[in-house]
């Protein structure tokens, strides 16, 4: 694995959400919990509606635009909606967000 | 000892026949459910608020594993019966075979194909059970994906209702000349046409289907007249046709469907039949108060009562969300038959009695079906009503009696009035239960069944309740917030103010949310209680807002945004509109709008660019217009005495003043005001949540009018003389609604559930009104910052910028 630093825990609002930007496009973070981030796709799989917009709640976050919600855990959409959005490996190490380089590398090439 | 019953399918007629039987004989069967479906029965009806995405499956099953297990139902699932063997009384399934001493035959009805070419593409479906409906969902799921219906009936519509609400292009083809032919006349077929192309439904009737084109799956519709539409999902839903090949071929006595008599009973004595699947009389049946009746029947001959079936009328509802139409008996044009009609253009009402021999035949409405229950009563009971004619169509409220207040109108219901026209309960039945201990909707549906179906009666039934239990019964005003809680909004308004919760964590925690920090649904509603009434102690909490509050613009579909600057009263200056025209210019915005409510639409800014056009426009003195806000928006006026002849007051200036006041306040939905400077009313004002009309004499003040989904005139709130007194009249109001209303309820239906009196008698009290202004003016001074302004600095320009850019990693 090669971890890649973010940025500063801090700079994701609690219940809230930032993007980072990739090849593969947008990779959205949401902080759940005080010390608890995930990271997903940004884009709803419905109508490409861009979940970092959308509210969090639990370790869910509801799409702005149709209110499909998406476990952040294992990235299903929950309800009667059917549809997968892509998480990656993430690790909080001393305040700081990391990434794994390689999944996003393997997400691209599968 | 007891007997073998096999019962085969697991729908909604047999569901209903082993409730019963369990209920009469505990213990007495042996059963076994066979069910094509890999599952057991659930609401049939109920899978279009399914496609929808106003229920879940979870909602709608009626029974569960459990209940099978409790009752010893021997469940076979996913297993075809394929043949019945009825010298050896056994049946024989996928797995096997199972020897009865009875059965009963349940399956249903099988929807009609047109055999056209390409009817059996992937991709082309019926609308009948769980898997169609899933496989809609998922079809809508493709971005930009389009279907074509077929068949403008009940399930046709429903079907092309929930795939439009999913966001996919819709198009209902429909071989007759009007939509549900069989339920509507032409003038009510229009009106809901109308009402579908609203929702941006395409509906073409006469078409004739010629084939559906595809390779792998359905590309294509084409029609008899050489019309072609793209199509991702093909929806056939033109009809049904009873399931009857496994009687035909067992022997039974079959014409369209399996023939039964009045106990049920085929043409085997130990073989019974219910539902769709069956004839009767010649009468086949697709709805399920009557094969409710059925399955009480076969129950009671099972077990050895004498009953018998008797078909009864039925009525038509369309489970539409916000479509109203009832339609019931025969409305046939005919001689010696005389039509009574009532249409109100601009509300989209119509109403229409069919009447022969004084007695009333027929009935269909559309827009407004209050009187449908009691226009059904008349002619099931083949009433005579020469004597009340003249009134007929005006309904119950002007047949004598001051029965206007509609629990007056359910409490003078006779006893045999029917309430759930799905289970056949009359109001007897209910009051009965109601006598026998039940004190709450959920126990009138468990002990009668009635609003246990479709769910439409569920008001009739409360008012039932409420008449019969009085003061006992509180009526329940609203449903729970959602899913995290018990409680109304009603509820969690009083307890935050009752019990001094002053933060979001103090609500979930003291009223006992089942979420740890809600849903999407509970969380602005909350956060917007709190700052209501806690303006100095609440923190706004932005991560509680939808995304158009959070970001203070609106999210348009491609995920750009709109920035409309406040043009107070609709005023502007050479200079602000130069600094529009060079942010326009500046950030490459693709659209710019006027607006319905006098400003300037800046449409498809990106994302990243919001904080700087915001910081441009500040600095030529504009500030938000908060077109996305749950607030104030704007105050439209016309030019009054400054320029037009007419004028009677200063129309703009009242509209400034007033926009001054109130911007930048959180309302429970959005507050659109105007002023007009005379009763030609160019500034639209009785459509208005709040507006003026200036007259000679003063300002008169109307309120709850809305030009949206519903059309509203206002209603009259108040006539004052001077200026300041309409502005304190006018933000008294908007206090009390603030403090009142419950989270996404206009003025006008808050003011339905309170009541103007109360609202005048509350406002006329000048201390009152006094004290409201106060609270109003000291959440202002918390409140009423300019977003924007906020927003331009550096840091919350960073927030808006993505947290890192890997394009150039990550890449080996
Ligand atoms: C989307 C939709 C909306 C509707 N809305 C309304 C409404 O608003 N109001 C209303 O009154 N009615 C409505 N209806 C009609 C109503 O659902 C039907 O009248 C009712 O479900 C019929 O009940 P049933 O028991 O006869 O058949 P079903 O409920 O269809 O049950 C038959 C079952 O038998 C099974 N089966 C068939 N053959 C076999 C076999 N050989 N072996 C094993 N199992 C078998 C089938 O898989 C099925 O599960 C609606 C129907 C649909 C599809
Ligand atoms: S509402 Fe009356 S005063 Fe205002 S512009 Fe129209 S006519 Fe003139
Ligand atoms: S785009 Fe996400 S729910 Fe529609």
């Amino acid at each position: 694995m090669s971890w890649i630093d973010l940025g500063p825990l801090d700079a994701v609002p609690e219940r809230g959400a930032r993007i980072v930007k990739t090849r593969a496009g947008c990779i959205a973070l949401f902080r759940t919990g005080p010390d608890e981030v995930f990271a997903a796709s940004n884009t709803c799989p419905h109508k490409g509606g861009p979940l970092s917009e959308g509210i969090v709640h639990g370790r869910q976050v509801t799409c702005p635009l149709h209110n499909w919600v998406f476990d952040l855990e294992t990235g299903e959409a929950q309800g009667a909606d059917r549809g997968r959005i892509a998480t990656y490996p993430l690790r909080i190490v001393q305040g700081r967000i990391l990434i794994d380089g390689n999944s996003l590398a393997v997400d691209r090439a599968a | 000892m007891t007997q073998k019953l096999v019962v085969i399918g697991a729908g909604m007629a047999s569901g209903r026949a082993l409730e019963h039987l369990i209920e009469a004989a505990p213990g007495a069967w042996n059963i076994t459910l066979f069910n094509a479906e890999p599952r057991g029965n659930y609401n049939r009806i109920m899978l279009s608020p399914v496609l929808s995405g106003e229920k879940s499956y979870a909602e709608i099953v009626t029974h569960d594993d459990d209940w099978y297990a409790r009752h010893g139902v021997t469940c076979r699932f996913g297993q075809t019966v394929e043949r019945i063997d009825r010298d050896r009384k056994v049946v024989i399934g996928t797995t096997g075979e199972v020897p009865y001493d009875k059965l009963l035959v349940s399956t249903g009805s099988s929807p009609f194909i047109i055999p056209c070419p390409g009817h059996d593409l992937p991709g082309v479906i019926a609308y009948r059970d769980f898997d169609d409906t899933e496989a809609m969902i998922e079809a809508s799921g493709r971005p930009g994906a389009r279907a074509v219906v077929i068949g403008g009936g009940l399930l046709g519509l429903e079907a092309a209702a929930g795939l439009r609400l999913r966001g996919m292009e819709v198009t209902v083809l429909h071989l007759a000349g009007h939509l549900m032919e069989r339920q509507l006349d032409a003038a009510a077929g229009y009106l809901l046409q109308k009402d579908l192309e609203k929702r941006g439904i395409t509906v073409l009737t006469r078409a004739s289907t010629k084939e559906i084109v595809g390779g792998d799956r359905v590309e294509r519709v084409r029609l008899e007249d050489g019309t072609e539409l793209p199509a991702d999902l093909v929806v056939m839903a033109v009809g049904i046709r009873p399931a009857v090949q496994l009687a035909k071929e067992a022997g039974l006595a079959v014409g369209r469907g399996i023939h039964v008599d009045d106990q049920m009973i085929t043409s085997d004595a130990d073989i019974l039949a219910v539902g769709e699947c069956i004839e009767h009389r010649g009468a086949i049946f697709g709805l399920v108060a009557p094969l409710y009746d059925q399955a009480k029947v076969a129950a009671q001959t099972l077990v050895g009562e004498a009953a018998a079936f008797t078909p009864k009328q039925l009525s038509t509802k369309l489970k539409v969300t916000g479509v109203d139409l009832f339609s019931a008996g025969d409305f046939a044009e005919g001689e010696g038959r005389e039509d009574i009609v009532y249409r109100d253009p601009a509300r989209g009402i119509y109403k229409r009695l069919v009447i022969e021999d004084d007695r009333l035949i027929g009935a269909v409405m559309y827009g407004d079906t209050a009187d449908g229950n009691w226009f059904f009563g008349l002619i099931k009971e083949g009433a005579d009503v020469s004597e009340m004619r003249e009134t007929l169509i005006f309904g119950p409220a002007y047949q004598g009696g001051p029965a206007q207040d509609p629990l007056a109108a359910v409490a003078a219901l006779p006893a045999d009035a029917e309430i759930c026209g799905c289970n056949g309960v009359c109001k007897g039945r209910i009051v009965a239960a109601i006598e026998g201990g039940a004190t709450t909707l959920g126990d009138v549906k468990a002990v009668t069944k009635a609003s246990a179906s479709c769910g439409t009666c569920t008001g009739l039934v409360e008012q039932v309740l409420a008449a019969t239990l009085g003061d006992d019964f509180a009526m329940p005003t609203a449903q729970p917030i959602c899913g995290c809680t018990e409680l109304t909004h009603e509820d969690v308004r009083r307890l935050i103010k009752a019990r001094g919760l002053k933060s979001q964590p103090a609500v979930w925690q003291e009223l006992g949310w089942s979420k740890p920090n809600g849903c999407h649904v509970c969380r602005p509603a909350v956060n917007y209680y709190l700052l209501a009434d806690w303006p100095l102690e609440y923190r706004d909490d932005p991560q509680s807002r939808f995304v158009n509050e959070r970001k203070h613009a609106n999210i348009q579909k491609d995920g750009t945004f709109s920035v409309v600057p406040r043009m107070w009263g609709g005023i502007t200056t050479p200079q602000e509109l130069r600094a529009i025209a060079d942010a326009a210019e500046k950030y490459d915005v693709p659209t710019v709008k006027v607006t319905g409510g006098q400003r300037i639409d800046l449409l498809g800014v990106k994302g990243e660019d919001l904080p700087a056009i915001w910081g441009d426009l500040n600095a030529a003195g504009l500030v938000s217009g908060h077109a996305y806000s749950k607030g104030l928006r704007t105050v439209k006026t016309c030019v009054g005495t400054d320029h037009c002849r007419f004028g009677t007051q200063d129309s703009t200036g009242l509209g400034i003043k007033l926009e001054k006041r109130l911007w930048g306040s959180w309302t429970p939905h959005k507050v659109k005001l105007a002023v007009s400077g005379c009763p030609r009313n160019c500034a639209e004002a009785t459509c208005k949540d709040v507006g003026i009309v200036c007259v000679d004499s003063g300002f008169e003040i109307g309120v709850g009018g809305a030009a949206g989904m519903d059309v509203k005139e206002v209603e009259p709130l108040v006539k004052v003389a001077t200026e300041a007194e309409a502005i304190d009249w006018t933000v008294a109001f908007i206090q009390l609604f603030r403090e009142h209303a419950r989270y996404l309820d206009r003025p006008y239906k808050w003011l339905g559930k309170v009541g103007l009196p109360w609202v005048q008698d509350t406002l006329g009290d000048a201390t009152t009104r006094a004290a409201l202004v106060e609270r109003f003016d000291l959440s202002q001074s918390v409140y009423q910052t300019d977003p924007w302004a906020e927003r331009a600095t550096p840091e919350a320009r960073r927030a808006f910028a993505p947290l890192a850019d890997l394009t150039m990693e990550a890449a080996e």
